[in-house]
């Protein structure tokens, strides 16, 4: 089983790695220690591959630093859930294949087990299965592609125009 | 069907008329990336995308502004590569240190123009905006993608009409109206969607760009003010920019100019918002005067009006950091540096500085500083028990002054 991180409203970008940690300035090898190094210092040494993360409103905000999910993902963070997602975090976190839901759990508490098949967007917890809402097909594949240059490669073009 | 100036502007770069909700695939006119950025946006260029060459070196910028000049050996080195990249692909729009922070630079240097789909690995890139550009940032893997195809995609935004009445008072400026837009928006107000300013034709560029800065701070994709007005006299907007009366608005936020006050944002968030009046009395270490939003000449000449023939309180401690070299320049070339100087104040490099807590005036863990950048993040300028209150360039001077925030007309009664 996986664990779940509850997080607040308005989690921003430098509580995720604060500008101080980026790997302009220490070092892409050391990405991995940094995700909310100051906001929650238990974070990186406990999670685990596959923990889930369960925030309130506007997750991401602030900064296009894509270094704040791509720390998440070498964590292993298996999906973000929240009731809405601040649109450049959301974009890179597309882009890098990190599952990204929007739905407010705010009944599930910090630490609590649970597993997610990001695939169909269900959701196991302690209280039964849920199905989160899925995002539209074309954003799926850029998942399942495992990131938008994967998806860029394999389809020669942009998702937009298959969107239409 | 009658467009927003997001809709034009994607349906020019789309080569299609769009309108918001769909996805589209756009031609990017401008690509900024910036040193901060700049090691990933190559690594992904050369290993994940095997692009040896960029898609057109005259349409990237690249700019060394956040750390500007470099602090330590990494950063050092790092901008030394990013130095001989840019060499390599021919990349002639280098701004490199000194010259000052991206957004600003892009606008001096005229490569931001109206119309234009204008992309930055920067979130502050809504800047552009300032002049009629539909600017927006993205992260390293997006840029990466743009400098290698020329092209990105969207979802078209709906849009957001800020409608503003009347004009201001003295003492109140286009920041005060930034933050009564993040106080009324809130931070998450515009996500996902852009921002059109109506009602400041009167306002200068300098103005317009504080505006748009803030955009991303209320989540906004873009922010958009239409290029109208003497500001943009000389400029050459393309006919089919135009504002046309039916557009479609997702909401209108009207804003009346005479009785706004000088606003404050208290930590740690951009929408915590009060009038400066009702905020008690707040003692501060540190005065910050720069910044992509209020780093420009007419910031600094605003603040040493309020400065001139004044001592900066002894407690405090002021830094001026210009947005660029121009603005640097200006200040210098009509006295305005030295009016801040003889109050006390200190001047870095013109450049970001310590917006983001990493060079040249962070904070320590008791400081509290009155800052006219656009983010009061816990530890976005240096510790995270540091305290940031947002305001005008105007308060930052009256409140060098008083020692604790005040308001510009406080100051001068005295
Ligand atoms: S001045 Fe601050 S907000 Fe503006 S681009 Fe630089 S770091 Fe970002």
């Amino acid at each position: 089983m996986s664990r779940i991180w509850r997080f607040g409203d308005d989690v921003n970008t430098d509580q995720i790695v604060p500008g101080r940690y980026a790997p302009y300035m220490t070092s892409e090898a050391e990405l991995r220690k940094y995700p909310f190094i100051e906001a929650r210092p238990e974070f990186a040494p406990g999670v685990q591959p596959g923990d889930i993360i369960v925030a309130g409103r506007n997750f991401g905000c602030g900064s296009s630093r894509e270094y704040a999910p791509q720390a998440l993902k070498l964590v292993g963070v298996g999906a973000i859930i929240a009731p809405s997602f601040a649109r450049i975090f959301y974009r890179n976190a597309l882009n890098l294949g990190i599952p990204l839901f929007e739905a407010d759990l705010d009944w599930l508490s910090d630490g609590a087990e649970a597993q997610i098949d990001s695939g169909s967007g269900v959701l196991h917890t302690s209280r039964g299965a849920i199905q989160l809402p899925q995002p539209p097909t074309w954003m799926q594949e850029i998942w399942q592609a495992g990131g938008i240059v994967p998806y860029f490669r394999e389809h020669g073009r942009f998702p937009g125009e298959a969107a239409r | 069907m009658a467009q927003t100036l997001a809709e034009q502007i994607l349906s020019h770069a789309a080569g299609r008329t769009v309108q918001a909700g769909e996805v589209v695939t756009a031609r990017v006119d401008l690509a900024m990336v910036h040193d901060s950025i700049a090691p990933s946006v190559i690594r992904i260029l050369h290993e994940q995308l095997g692009a040896e060459r960029v898609w057109n070196p005259d349409r990237i910028a690249v700019a060394i502004d956040h750390v500007a000049p470099a602090a330590n050996l990494q950063t050092a080195e790092s901008q030394n590569n990013l130095r001989s990249w840019a060499r390599s692909q021919n990349i002639r729009n280098l701004f490199d240190v000194g010259r000052g922070i991206a957004h600003q630079v892009l606008i001096e240097e005229r490569l931001a123009r109206p119309g234009l789909l204008i992309v930055g690995s920067d979130s502050h890139s809504t800047a552009y905006g300032a002049v009629g550009a539909f600017g927006t940032g993205m992260g390293a893997t997006d840029i990466a993608l743009a400098l290698a195809t020329g092209q990105t995609w969207l979802r078209v935004p709906e849009t957001i009409r800020v409608q503003a009445h009347g004009r201001l008072r003295s003492g109140v400026t286009a920041k005060d109206v930034a933050l009564k837009i993040a106080r009324e928006l809130r931070a998450d107000g515009a996500t996902y969607q852009a921002i059109e300013y109506h009602g400041f034709d009167s306002f200068s560029l300098g103005e317009r760009t504080t505006l748009t800065t803030m955009a991303i701070e209320v989540g906004g994709k873009a922010g958009i003010v239409p290029p109208n007005g003497p500001a943009l006299a000389n400029e050459y907007a393309p006919s089919w920019l135009t504002i046309e009366p039916d557009a479609r608005y997702s909401r209108t936020l009207e804003i009346n100019l005479d009785d706004l006050d000088p606003q404050i944002a208290a930590p740690n968030h951009v929408d915590n918002v009060t009038d400066l009046r009702n905020l008690g009395r707040i003692n501060v270490d540190v005065v910050y005067l720069g910044t992509c939003t209020n780093g420009r000449h007419e910031d600094m000449a605003a603040a040493a009006r309020i400065l001139r023939g004044r001592r900066i309180n002894p407690q405090v401690r002021m830094m001026v950091v210009p947005a660029s070299s121009e603005a640097l320049q200006l200040a210098i070339a009509d006295g305005t540096i030295s009016t801040l100087l003889a109050a006390g104040a200190t001047l870095g490099t013109p450049g970001c500085g310590a917006c983001i807590g990493r060079h040249m005036g962070v904070l320590g863990p008791t400081d509290v500083c009155l800052f006219t950048g656009n983010r009061n993040f816990r530890g976005r300028m240096g510790h995270p028990d540091a305290q940031i209150y947002l305001g005008s360039p105007e308060v930052a001077a009256a409140t060098a002054v008083a020692g604790y925030i005040a308001s510009p007309n406080e100051i001068e009664r005295t």
